[in-house]
């Protein structure tokens, strides 16, 4: 365990109450609860206490504390994460940026917005369509999560396809540093002189420092959109008609793919009338009427082609909506038809999904364990939902290690662990089968770069401890080494 | 620069390690810029390199990655250089998979090789980089090189999805993959892409491509002065039409020109040409060559590099006139020529021709007027009698930050020590 010393004495406490006010600090045990776990919830971890400072300087205050008493950090936004990335750490403080919730600036000529890191992402969007702009970014959480916690799990969406996950949209970031400096990267502006330290600040996952200010990209509504529904008698079909879409030199704005069990799950939940069938494909296509309406048609043959027995395109936003809300919440849905379920989101090349889903089907069946399957298609971006019942003893353990067996699967197939949710805590393990050792190393020696006493967002993403050996200035020890459990290297 | 030569037994042991075909000495024509490297290795295999790379570290050896040689001359001279390391043999396409859109493709491979590759099954990467038959995919990535596809299709940070990179301590390391959409560990793609070679040595780089175009028009857009021009890019980026390409050209005798570039449906086109003549004014609107797109590479063809001077600039989109004005004033007051290629991203290139002395006053003074709105000036190329300039501006308050990467990865300065911004 984690040394019990430094932690929490009244005098930090009282300093922490000084820079966030009353109303910013959360320490009793009833309260802290909220923050055990974010959207990954068998994991918990109860933090010393919570922080909910209302502006960058407050962060930067706090950040200073943490440096100088050694106290581990775990910035959180939303807490809607699935892996586990704001997950509480032993004797570390949460730091909540939910008041740090404000729009600062929308340059619609330039297509900039600047925003703070408690922003929920569907909020940029409300607040600049009345000038037919969007922020494109749409993980399925969109309405709760923050851009914050976007930017640190590079989060991405149905739409990435065509325009890019998170890190497309960040051009600039004010960031808090582990040791309370504060820094801009990137910035207005495309290339900035300098490495690209925005770049690898998106998507590290709070190990870096916590970002105070975003500037975002926004984007023109395209003149329109138009979805089509088409049911296949399996994924397989469906995969190949995707296949057969990409190969005609086309780039959606989004294919999705669903299974039957996730289309039963969805109309249990939200009865978006779905045709029942063995994979739907979702697809939808933007741009001017002119040229979407060509490729509708010929989207339509290769569906047809490869085996749609029903194709259906949404006739008004409002049948739209109704087909993405199916969609979007699949995850939840799934609630509808078990009690419990594991999601994971590996990602295999598109070509290898007939053998990954069948290999997934010979995996479930031999457990004995149900796995539902909705994908963002045109990416191979998994999202294998497996199924089960904690009540029933052994059962939690048994879907857990399913789903890790599916994310080897992707590996196997040439993929990645994962495609938006990040590693976190959950996929830590994983990371080692993904990457060799010197690959690690060397993300760990940037990691050393921003963070060398590993504060922010400890025990995050790398499968083992491991310490910077160099530090600049005096050496000190981390908590771990102390403790006995990891040995400078 | 330092004048010490490579000690014949280290010349031996680089000759073990690639054979001894491949290790001679280098030439006046391997400078870079007034710095003379000893010796040239080009390695065969990552392994070689890597290998190479750590031979050099540990006797203390400057080196200088080399792919095309196109771009060298960008960034600050090396404040020592003892070897150039080659990418040359390294030039393999290792696996177009078509069906999934991506390529895996050695670092020495040309751009003009990648291409063609791709376009056998209708597919590119979608970049415009100049000199594609000589530059290479570990050169392009390493000066993070765009054109005016990146309007529509992003910088080489969104398309490129997985590199290995050799560092100086010989571990060979990989980051990213070989799928589209992956966020497992961090992103050092995007931390390799513009870093000069200052931080390993790319290898092998894994990329997402587009389809080529069903097919493409380009218009040409005449504007009676830059605020008009300004006013149509800006009316273009606030409007439903979906183009690839927007730029404008500019220079100090003729009125602005804007092109803009259409892929797609030949009914898609047809409309948007449609929509484009109800923006402008109609009368401006011409069907323009394609070959208008190598504006950019057009600015570095001149007769003397001792009287001609290459920038880049970023701005945002809308201090398109206010730069544009600027430049004009400065180029009269130095009494230099001047000519620029501006695209809507922001990104722009500005080519400069009069006497050294001169030159130097009006980077000098554009670099403040821009450095003074938040935007930057980069220098690619000055003659060489031209006073020192440093190539990048000033650094922001990441500059620490950055150092303590180099310093994490490059602990010893070994690779392209001091080519790169504020010294790194």
């Amino acid at each position: 365990m984690l040394p019990d010393k430094p932690m929490m004495n009244p005098s930090i406490l009282h300093e922490l109450r000084a820079i966030v006010g009353e109303r910013g600090l959360i320490s009793s045990p009833e309260e802290l609860h909220t923050y055990e776990c974010d959207g990954l919830t068998n994991f918990r971890v109860m933090p010393r206490a919570v922080l909910l400072p209302a502006s960058a300087e407050q962060v930067q205050a706090i950040v200073r504390l943490c440096y100088r008493e050694k106290i581990p950090f775990v910035a959180r936004g939303s807490g809607t994460g699935l892996s586990g990335g704001a997950l509480p750490v032993e004797n570390g403080i949460v730091i909540s940026l939910a008041r740090m919730n404000r729009i600062l600036e929308v340059d619609f000529p330039n297509a900039r917005a600047v925003v703070e890191p408690g922003v929920i992402n569907l909020d940029v969007t409300a607040r600049i369509q009345h000038n037919d702009y969007f922020y494109a970014p749409d993980p399925s959480s969109q309405s709760v999560c923050s851009i914050g916690g976007n930017v640190a799990e590079n989060s991405g969406g149905a739409h990435c396809l065509k325009y890019g996950f998170t890190t497309t949209h960040v051009l600039g970031l004010e960031v808090v540093l582990p040791d309370g400096e504060m820094v801009h990267l990137g910035g207005k502006t495309l290339d900035t002189p300098g490495y690209d330290l925005a770049g690898v600040f998106v998507g590290s996952e709070g190990t870096l420092g916590i970002a105070t200010k975003i500037i975002l990209r926004i984007v023109k509504r395209p003149e329109c959109i138009r979805t089509l529904l088409a049911a296949f008698p399996s994924t397989n079909e469906a995969g190949a008609a995707v296949s057969g879409i990409i190969a005609a030199g086309m780039l959606p704005a989004a294919i999705e793919m669903m299974d039957n069990l996730a289309i039963q799950a969805a109309e249990a939940a939200v009865h978006p009338n779905y045709p029942n069938c063995g994979g739907l494909l979702l697809v939808e296509l933007d741009g001017p009427v002119a040229e979407v309406e060509a490729l509708m048609t010929h989207v339509d043959e290769i569906c047809r082609s490869n085996g749609a027995w029903e194709i259906r395109v949404a006739q008004s936003d409002a049948e739209r909506a109704l087909v993405w809300k199916g969609r979007k919440s699949a995850f939840a849905a799934v609630g509808r038809i078990s009690p419990n379920y594991i999601v994971q989101d590996g990602v295999i090349p598109r070509t290898a999904l007939p053998q990954v889903m069948s290999e997934i089907d010979r995996l479930s069946q031999e457990n004995g364990l149900r796995v539902a399957n909705v994908f963002h298609a045109g990416d191979g971006n998994l999202h294998p939902l497996v199924l089960y019942d904690r009540r029933i003893p052994g059962q939690e353990e048994a879907a857990l290690a399913l789903s890790y067996k599916i994310l080897e699967l992707c590996i196997a197939a040439g993929g990645s662990i994962t495609g938006e949710h990040g590693v976190g805590e959950e996929k830590k393990s994983m990371m080692s089968k993904m990457f060799a050792e010197p690959d690690l190393n060397t993300m760990h020696l940037v990691r050393c770069a921003f963070d060398p006493l590993q504060l922010s967002n400890p025990t995050k993403v790398f499968p083992t401890p491991r310490l910077c050996g160099e530090t600049p200035g005096e050496y000190i020890p981390h908590p771990l080494e102390t403790a006995g459990i990891a040995e400078r290297f | 620069m330092n004048p010490t030569s490579i000690p014949l037994s280290a010349e031996q042991k680089f000759q073990t390690i690639v054979g001894p075909d491949h290790v001679r000495p280098a030439t006046s024509a391997d400078s870079v810029m007034a710095a003379q490297p000893k010796l040239i290795v080009e390695p065969g295999t990552e392994k070689e390199l890597a290998e190479a790379l750590r031979l050099s570290n540990e006797a203390g050896l400057a080196v200088i990655p080399r792919g095309g040689g196109t771009k060298l001359a960008w960034g600050n001279p090396p404040s020592r250089a003892d070897l150039v390391l080659s990418t040359a043999r390294l030039n393999q396409i290792i696996e177009h998979a078509w069906a999934d859109l991506t390529v895996t493709v050695e670092a020495g491979c040309t751009i003009q090789k990648l291409q063609q590759t791709l376009a056998q099954h209708g597919q590119r990467l979608a970049l415009d980089a100049l000199w594609p038959e000589k530059a290479t995919v570990g050169g392009i990535l390493s000066t993070n090189e765009s054109g005016a596809l990146r309007l529509r299709f992003g910088a080489l940070r969104d398309l490129i999805i997985g590199v290995t990179i050799a560092l100086p301590d010989g571990t060979l390391a990989s980051s990213g993959g070989k799928v589209v959409k992956n966020v497992a560990g961090y992103d050092l793609p995007k931390l390799i892409t513009g870093a000069l070679g200052t931080l390993g040595i790319i290898t092998r780089a894994s990329f997402r491509l587009h389809p080529l175009p069903l097919n493409t028009r380009t218009f040409s857009v005449a504007a009676s002065d830059v605020e008009q021009a300004q006013k149509f890019v800006l009316a273009v980026q606030d409007s439903k039409l979906a183009h690839t390409s927007l730029q404008s050209r500019f220079c100090d005798e003729n009125s602005p020109v804007s092109e803009i570039l259409f892929e797609g449906t030949i009914a898609g086109l047809a409309a948007q040409e449609k929509q484009l003549r109800t923006l402008a004014a109609p009368a401006n609107v011409v069907e323009a060559s394609a070959s208008i797109w190598a504006s950019r590479e057009s600015l570095w063809s001149f007769s003397d590099p001792e009287t001609t001077a290459m920038a880049k600039f970023s701005i945002l989109p809308t201090a398109m006139t206010r730069t544009i004005e600027s430049l004009g004033q400065i180029a009269r007051g130095q009494k230099v020529c001047w000519k620029a290629v501006h695209f809507a991203t922001g990104l722009g290139h500005i080519r400069l021709k009069g006497e050294p002395g001169a030159l130097h006053a009006a980077l000098e003074l554009l670099r403040k007027d821009l450095e003074g709105h938040s935007s930057s000036l980069v220098l690619l190329h000055h003659p060489a009698k031209m006073l020192p300039l440093d190539a990048w501006g000033s650094p922001g308050d990441s500059l620490p930050l950055m150092k303590s990467v180099k310093h994490r990865l490059d602990p010893a300065n070994t690779l392209n020590p001091g080519r790169f911004l504020a010294g790194i």
